[in-house]
């Protein structure tokens, strides 16, 4: 059960170290290595998304297009949009559909079950084909993954039938229907493991060896790519028995990028949360949270203990702010900038392990930015420990400035409970 | 005694000459480690200018002229996964890798060419290893440890340190603290530290320190369980980090209902750990379950 877990997590994960990209841009990929998609053409207004359609429709045979928009979130199908209520997804009978679908979703902001009640503003929409069409056979939807096994250190590739709906629910009431194939990192994946996957999911005939066809570029996509997730869901056998992605979600793995320096221009960064975009630039590791007492530590490990003490002091953490091992004066005062950026912080605790890191240096770093940056109005509770914490305490303490110094960590979970109080 | 390192360990530096290599090593000597040499091809057969030791080109000569069995990585990451490979092709007993942003794809081959080898990898991503009074093959603050008999096993660097503090300043000492490393592939996992620490005669307590993400946690709980003959302190850190979002460490995120900090805690004071709400109570705890043998 653990993998399913994790995967879950790894839906909705907006991270430095996985890039997300857009259903657009992942088929884009996933196609250039002969995995079978759901054709469509991006679109960022209302008319070219009618011109889009007009070449969909040409290319299909079919008035029947979809119009998708195209956010960082997943659940868009049942998302609706703030203003116009127009379902992220929708089927469009005729090109009055398309630009009236285009029209309410670029510019509005979509909420799906991933996104929270803020939701993402939607500026394009992808127009795709109607794959759902009639035919020899029934049109089915199918399940498919490949990701990481931390379990094992192994790629894996988990299916179902299940194909539509939300995996979560499959892995927890029927976990039967849910199949795993591991690959070994020495051989790779096989062509009886390609087999097995079509066989499992219950395919014959021309399906089963499109199944085959599509599940074996969809892991050499997934190895190529240095993904650090494939998602499809759904994969579909259509009426023709073609197996095609019709939705793709593709997260690169960003330690990886340098092999893949084209992958950068994929990057969205209006999909992020800005605050974190700005913390980037100077190396800063920020999660933006929803408390009351803003962080600045060294190492993740310590940041994520000092939101803890944050809560046990009956505070609630506002960050994650993460200096790394190189914390100097200009680090500290980018850091104590976007924390102040955020209006709920009633109180910031800095807290630094020094080990390479001289606290010294921190605690200069402090008082320089403190001065600079004028009225700094909430208190400042700082904990320097380690190398050279005893002359840091001194600089802060003698600094005149108002703030409070411990070094103890218990001393300044204290002090985090006495400014709340 | 201790674990993996001590004062007879031979230390070769793989990134020798680099910034992070020269000044590492630099404190590792100043601690007294015994680093003999370093690796940095194409500088083979010159002295470290700063260092005054030998540099070789490749892991092998290294070995074969200094007898080492111990080597600690600080390569770029796109070199790390294959600095690791060289190190374990050359029969070196014990690799520390430091690196931190080592590609996942890279790692999933470094795991599967270990699996059959008799060293030990520790890390990526991790402060190392470190034997008080014996040996520091990593780059924690050495002035914090105190010879003693605590040993500690965390996947956090700056954490790490906050322990090794509190035990300090409690009056105790460490016998070895391993630093594991954050990331989702690492090459020995919590359980395998605990073990170690357990069957370490001169080991009396173990902190287990871990933090949302995975299934290390639960694993070297149920081990403890069963085969645990000395007491242990453990704390969980991101008990407030929410759903889906990735803290820092590439492996740290909460993904169902048992990643989370609570879901793990809960779990390891099933299998008889001393768990602490706070990581400010970890000295404190580990005195207090140690009791009279503390003093002895």
């Amino acid at each position: 059960m653990e993998i399913f877990c994790k995967f879950a997590a790894l839906i909705i994960i907006h991270s430095l170290f996985i890039m997300n990209i857009h259903e657009y841009q992942a088929k884009q990929i996933l196609k250039s290595y002969g995995v079978a998609i759901q054709e469509g053409i991006v679109a960022e207004s209302a008319e070219a998304a009618v011109e889009a359609a007009k070449t969909i429709q040409t290319q299909s045979g079919s008035d029947w297009v979809v119009v998708k928009a195209q956010i960082h979130a997943g659940g868009r199908g049942k998302g609706k949009t703030i203003n116009s209520n127009q379902k992220g997804v929708a089927v469009a009978k005729n090109l009055d559909d398309v630009k009236t679908i285009a029209q309410n979703l670029i510019g509005d902001t979509l909420v799906t079950i991933q996104t929270g009640e803020k939701g993402k503003l939607v500026s394009k929409v992808l127009v795709a084909q109607d794959v759902f069409y009639p035919g020899a056979s029934e049109p089915k939807e199918y399940y498919m993954s490949v990701l990481l096994d931390r379990a094992t250190s192994k790629n894996v590739i988990i299916y179902t039938t299940e194909g539509g709906m939300d995996i979560e629910e499959v892995a927890e009431h029927t976990p039967e229907k849910i199949h795993r194939e591991w690959v070994n990192p020495t051989i790779g994946f096989q062509a009886f493991q390609a087999r097995k996957i079509a066989f499992n999911l219950g395919l014959s005939g021309t399906a089963q060896k499109e199944m085959e066809k599509f599940v074996t570029a969809l892991y050499r996509a997934y190895d190529e790519t240095d993904s650090a997730m494939f998602e499809i869901n759904p994969v579909l056998k259509t009426s023709d028995d073609k197996i095609i992605a019709v939705d793709a979600k593709v997260d690169l793995d960003e330690n990886a990028l340098y092999r893949h320096k084209d992958y950068a221009l994929l990057r969205d960064e209006s999909e992020e949360d800005p605050t974190e975009v700005e913390a980037k630039k100077f190396n800063l590791n920020y999660v933006k949270l929803d408390g009351n007492v803003g962080c600045m530590v060294n190492g993740a490990g310590l940041a994520m203990a000092t939101m803890d003490i944050i809560k046990l002091s009956g505070g609630e953490p506002a960050n994650f702010l993460d200096v790394g091992g190189t914390a100097n004066a200009e680090t500290v005062e980018a850091g104590f900038k976007i924390i102040l950026s955020d209006p709920n912080v009633k109180a910031i605790l800095i807290n630094i392990f020094g080990g390479i890191v001289r606290c010294d240096r921190v605690a200069q770093g402090v008082v320089d930015a403190y001065k600079k940056l004028g009225n700094i109005n909430v208190p400042i509770i700082v904990r320097l420990q380690g190398t050279n914490a005893v002359e840091a305490k001194k600089l802060i303490d003698e600094s005149g400035l108002e703030v409070k110094s411990a070094i103890l960590l218990k001393e300044a979970a204290e002090l985090v409970k006495t400014v709340l109080a | 005694m201790s674990v993996l390192v001590d004062k007879n360990s031979k230390v070769i530096v793989q990134g020798f000459t680099g910034k992070e290599g020269t000044f590492h090593a630099s404190q590792m000597i100043e601690y007294g480690t015994n680093v003999v040499g370093g690796v940095t091809p194409g500088k083979g057969g010159s002295l470290h200018p700063d260092l005054n030791k030998p540099i070789f080109n490749t892991v092998q000569e290294a070995v074969k002229a200094t007898s080492a069995n111990v080597s600690i990585i600080f390569v770029p990451p796109a070199f790390a996964a294959d600095a690791i490979l060289e190190a374990a092709d050359a029969g070196i007993a014990v690799i520390v890798c430091i690196t931190e942003g080592i590609p996942t794809k890279d790692m999933i081959k470094v795991k599967d060419y270990l699996s059959d080898k008799s060293c030990t990898l520790i890390g990526p991503n991790c402060p190392g290893v470190m034997t008080p009074g014996g040996a520091k093959v990593g780059i924690m603050p050495g002035f914090i440890f105190n010879p003693g008999r605590i040993g500690i096993v965390s996947k956090s660097g700056t954490l790490t340190y906050e322990a090794v503090d509190q035990i300090t300043k409690a009056g105790l000492g460490q016998s070895t603290a391993i630093g594991i490393g954050g990331d989702p592939i690492i090459g020995t996992s919590t359980k395998q530290a605990v073990e170690m620490l357990m069957n370490d005669p001169d080991t009396d307590g173990i902190i287990m320190i871990g933090e949302i993400g995975g299934g290390m946690e639960a694993e070297a709980a149920r081990w403890i369980q069963a085969h645990g003959t000395k007491p242990v302190v453990g704390f969980i850190a991101g008990q407030t980090a929410p759903a889906g979002r990735r803290m820092g460490h590439a492996g740290a995120i909460v993904g169902g209902k048992d990643d989370t900090a609570a879901a793990k805690m809960a779990i390891m004071r099933e299998c008889g750990i001393h768990v602490v709400e706070s990581p400010a109570e970890i000295g404190a705890k580990m005195l207090e379950v140690l009791g009279a043998k503390a003093k002895a």
